[in-house]
């Protein structure tokens, strides 16, 4: 009996040291991005394109309140409520002290400079899909931006979500591929894949979600349930969403549907953003939109 | 008899009492509901001839588009003082989307509505010059939609 026992604690230890090991926070190899030069004209379509302001931005923001990331917003969701943090370049409260490696490790690992996991609120799991030159242009831009020192508000979640390091597991089961739209695409609809997928982060809310909050891949840009409890985020795959490109471009641009209704509330932050991206850009996401398999 | 009376006195209250929790709107607010709502039929009207050219799909014609550009302006100067009244909103009415923030936020709604009125009124010159210039001013005026339905709008359920 005595045996069976030690072997049992001998297999739990080494599973405890494997999770332990499994579930470090991942890092990005320092030397290649402090060589990397950014570009302020680049990182600011990548602003834009990831929608920063979107979150970052203080709570009912507009005009050129709007470039000021000085954080605030709260996310409510099943596991809690998220805050925004401030991510102007003020060197207290904000990134102010960060380098280039530093932006790598939280938006393509979700790993903090401190070596903590990020919340998946924060929406690594798409940005993870960004070019290394992407995030050099985008911490070259943000740098330009104005600073604010209001601090960070703490994050409100309940046991067990708030055991950081059981996001490193939640990382390994729902990082999600690189590429989630696979196959022969030209290259409007590839630069399209780039911009929805990744940057754009638009199937953190238009995809499905599973009681853990991962996302369902088999069921990408399918429509959702708005984690704030009220209507619901629409299916923007072929099998409902039948607008022309023509549409959706001008969608993306001035905000108007088909119909000439507008469109309103977290969509009408997306299209402020959208309209800062080149026409090209808004072109090459509804090139995209239009080749994604329908989700019935 | 008097039990079974007064069970449907019963019954007939209950009912009533229920009628009135789910209410359907009163005569005063369904009138306003649908006079905003018929409002914005007609921003949507103006717009669709616009945005039609915007991208294509009707030929430009300056004289056409202007006048739906003017009609926007017009819409826009239209009194709102009897459109608004305290009780339309969604958690008090039905058939509404509009939110009870609107009433809160008054001094940022006549904001919001006064830079309609410039978008309408940059679009009333711009879609009488060219089709380039038209196509300039939809995103701005847009926007200036969006402006309201961003903050005072809840989502479609």
């Amino acid at each position: 009996m005595k045996r069976p026992l030690r072997y049992g604690v001998l297999f739990g230890l080494l599973a405890g040291a494997v999770g332990w090991w499994a579930t470090a926070p991942e890092r990005v190899p320092e030397a290649q991005f402090a060589a990397l030069r950014g570009d302020v004209a680049r990182g600011e379509i990548v602003f834009w394109a990831g929608g920063c302001a979107a979150c970052h931005s203080p709570p009912q923001a507009e005009g050129t309140d709007r470039i000021v990331l000085s954080g605030g917003r709260s996310f409510v969701s099943d596991f809690g409520t998220f805050y925004a943090p401030n991510i102007s370049p003020d060197p207290e409260h904000g990134l102010g002290t960060w380098k280039t490696g530093d932006l790598a490790n939280a938006m393509l690992h979700g790993t903090s400079p401190a070596g903590q996991h990020y919340y998946p609120a924060f929406p690594y799991t798409s940005y993870a899909r960004a070019s290394p030159q992407d995030v050099a242009d985008l911490w070259t831009f943000l740098q330009t931006l104005p600073a604010s020192d209001i601090p960070s508000k703490a994050h409100e979640v309940g046991f067990p979500f708030s055991i950081r390091r059981a996001l490193g597991g939640w990382k390994i089961l729902f990082g999600g591929p690189p590429r989630i739209l696979t196959g022969n695409l030209s290259p409007e609809a590839a630069r399209g894949r780039d911009l929805v997928e990744g940057l754009g982060h638009c199937g953190e809310c238009h995809s499905p979600r599973n009681a853990l909050g991962g996302i369902d891949y088999d069921r990408w840009l399918g429509g959702a349930p708005n984690p704030s409890g009220k209507g619901k985020i629409p299916n923007i795959t072929p099998a409902k969403l039948d607008w022309s490109e023509t549409d959706l471009v001008e969608y993306f641009t001035s905000g108007f549907t088909p119909e000439y209704d507008s469109a309103g509330g977290e969509m009408a932050e997306v299209v402020q953003n959208l309209a800062h991206l080149p026409l090209a850009d808004r072109q090459a996401i509804a090139a995209y939109l239009k080749a994604v398999p329908a989700v019935e | 008899m008097k039990v079974i009376s007064k069970c449907v006195l019963a019954a007939a209250f209950v009912t009533g009492l229920g009628s009135a929790v789910f209410a359907e709107n009163d005569a005063a607010t369904d009138s306003v509901i649908k006079a905003r709502q018929g409002q914005m039929q007609l921003y949507a009207h103006n717009l669709g001839l616009l945005g039609g050219m915007a991208k294509g799909a009707v030929p430009y014609n300056a004289d056409a588009a202007k006048a739906a550009a003017s009609s926007l302006v017009l819409l826009t100067q239209l009194d709102a003082s009897r459109l608004w009244p305290q009780g339309s909103d969604e958690m008090s009415a039905d058939n509404t989307r509009a939110l009870p923030d609107l009433w809160d936020n008054q001094d940022d709604v006549m904001k919001k509505a006064m830079a309609l009125s410039e978008a309408a009124a940059a679009m009333e010159i711009a879609s009488g010059t060219s089709l380039e210039s038209l196509q300039g001013a939809m995103g701005p005026l847009g926007g200036a939609c969006g402006g309201c339905h961003k903050a005072y709008r809840a989502p479609e359920n």
